[in-house]
């Protein structure tokens, strides 16, 4: 139906066989645009894609050497982390030590006062006894003095010899305890 | 295929104005095969310089096409900017869809070139038959699509002669896998298939596919403008149903543009790929 439609002119030519200008002007379009895709746009093309793989390459290596980074710092950290920790139990260590050596000093330092002040303390009761002892042996002489004066009804008081008697029972008295003390020790 | 059982309903009244013309009822004078060989502009009567406005519009579109891919790879940017993306989806879809998909890296970098400029040159000049005003395809004369199949049967049989020359010639002529007794009748018909027919086909294809855009969208223009102006009356009703048809066809003729441009190219790249394949 188109075939009728279309006008069959006698003087047309074939479409199907090419005149020579028609050849001229297609080659001439195809080396043209042929050179410029070859020659110009593809290089273009082609950089630009390289550029770019290169620029995504480079970022994964950035950000891969970025994450070296931050595992270093971690590992660093907790290398000093762990020192610390080491150093402070050491520290700790030392303290309790020394510590207990203070302790002990102290402890000796107190019993050596409390040996010091017992020994004082005793000093001063024997001090004490002996007064006690020499004022006790004048006053126990007087009493039985003054017991036997009573008993015999006379004073014995100038008498010479009672006094002596007096005087060496106490030296006998003395002695005895004198020796019993020795025994006790 | 395009002449659908519909759109030729649609141009029946026609029909009755064309071939029988009454005495005194207005002629109708449709499309012509003329239209493709238009009076020459410059050069009349020079053999081979004489040029048409078929020949000037090629020569148009080849600078339209310098212009686009020169500015939309002038300056680029690693981020592209819209034309600049623009250009590099086309240019991607060929490299990607059609070359390497088919010859892999390597091989697809050696036609990368040739492809991509078949795609380019036979797309934008097909477009050109529905720009109003040009309303006619580049390669609607066959100097064009014949210069590009040519091409392609210069570069698959180079393709193939360069890598492995007996076997491109053995895969060729005496296809493996088929019984020697038959050769006398499978390596003529190889023979035709291979070095006739591709080159032939691949031209005619598009041609014929341009020239029939043309006279249809001639057709159904041109009959809206007979109904309405001419007849007139109840014939508008006419003209309202060709003109809709015409538009339609009008979208349709993109399709075919795009599609006939990647037919092209793909056939191309198939007909290199079979050529340095190893075995059939």
């Amino acid at each position: 139906m188109l075939a009728e439609l279309i006008i069959a002119a006698d003087e047309a030519p074939n479409p199907l066989v090419p005149a020579w200008y028609d050849i001229v002007y297609s080659l001439i379009p195809f080396i043209l645009v042929l050179l410029l895709f070859w020659r110009v746009v593809l290089p273009r093309m082609q950089k630009t894609l390289d550029e770019r793989a290169a620029l995504i390459e480079g970022g994964i290596e950035k950000a891969e050497s970025a994450q070296a980074e931050a595992k270093a710092a971690l590992e660093e950290y907790n290398t000093l982390l762990a020192e610390a920790r080491a150093e402070a139990a050491t520290i700790r260590e030392k303290a309790r030590a020394e510590g207990g050596v203070i302790l002990a000093e102290l402890k000796e330092q107190a019993q050596a006062e409390a040996a010091r002040v017992t020994a004082t303390a005793q000093q001063q009761i024997e001090a004490e006894r002996q007064a006690a002892l020499v004022s006790l042996r004048a006053e126990v002489g007087t009493l039985a003095l003054d017991l036997a004066s009573g008993v015999i009804g006379e004073s014995l008081a100038d008498d010479k010899r009672a006094t002596s008697l007096v005087d060496r029972f106490l030296a006998d008295l003395e002695s005895d305890s004198a020796s019993s003390t020795k025994a006790a020790k | 295929m395009l002449e659908t059982p519909l759109s030729a309903v649609a141009l029946i009244p026609i029909l009755a104005f064309a071939t029988a013309p009454a005495t005194d009822a207005p002629e109708f004078k449709g499309p012509s095969i003329l239209d493709f060989f238009p009076p020459a502009i410059f050069f009349d009567g020079n053999e081979f310089f004489e040029m048409n406005r078929i020949m000037l519009l090629r020569l148009v579109i080849v600078s339209l096409i310098f212009v686009l891919f020169w500015l939309g790879t002038r300056k680029m940017q690693l981020v592209p900017g819209r034309f600049q993306g623009t250009i590099e989806l086309g240019l991607e879809f060929v490299r990607k869809s059609i070359v390497e998909d088919l010859l892999g890296q390597k091989d697809g970098k050696r036609f990368l070139p040739l492809i991509t400029t078949m795609f380019f040159l036979v797309l934008f000049m097909n477009l050109t038959g529905i720009v109003p005003g040009i309303n006619i395809a580049g390669t609607s004369v066959i100097g064009l699509p014949l210069v590009l199949a040519v091409a392609a049967y210069i570069a698959f049989i180079w393709a193939g002669l360069r890598k492995h020359p007996w076997t491109f010639i053995r895969n060729s002529l005496f296809p493996p896998g088929v019984p020697w007794y038959l050769y006398p009748i499978v390596t003529p018909i190889e023979f035709i298939s291979m070095f006739v027919l591709r080159p032939v086909t691949l031209t005619l294809r598009l041609l014929m596919n341009m020239i029939v855009g043309h006279l249809l969208l001639v057709l159904f223009f041109s009959a809206t403008a007979f109904f309405m102006v001419e007849l007139g009356g109840w014939w508008i009703a006419a003209s309202a149903v060709t003109l809709a048809f015409g538009t339609a066809f009008t979208f349709f003729e993109i399709l075919v543009s795009v599609l006939q441009a990647y037919v092209f190219a793909l056939l191309t790249t198939v007909y290199i790929q079979l050529a340095l394949a190893d075995e059939h």
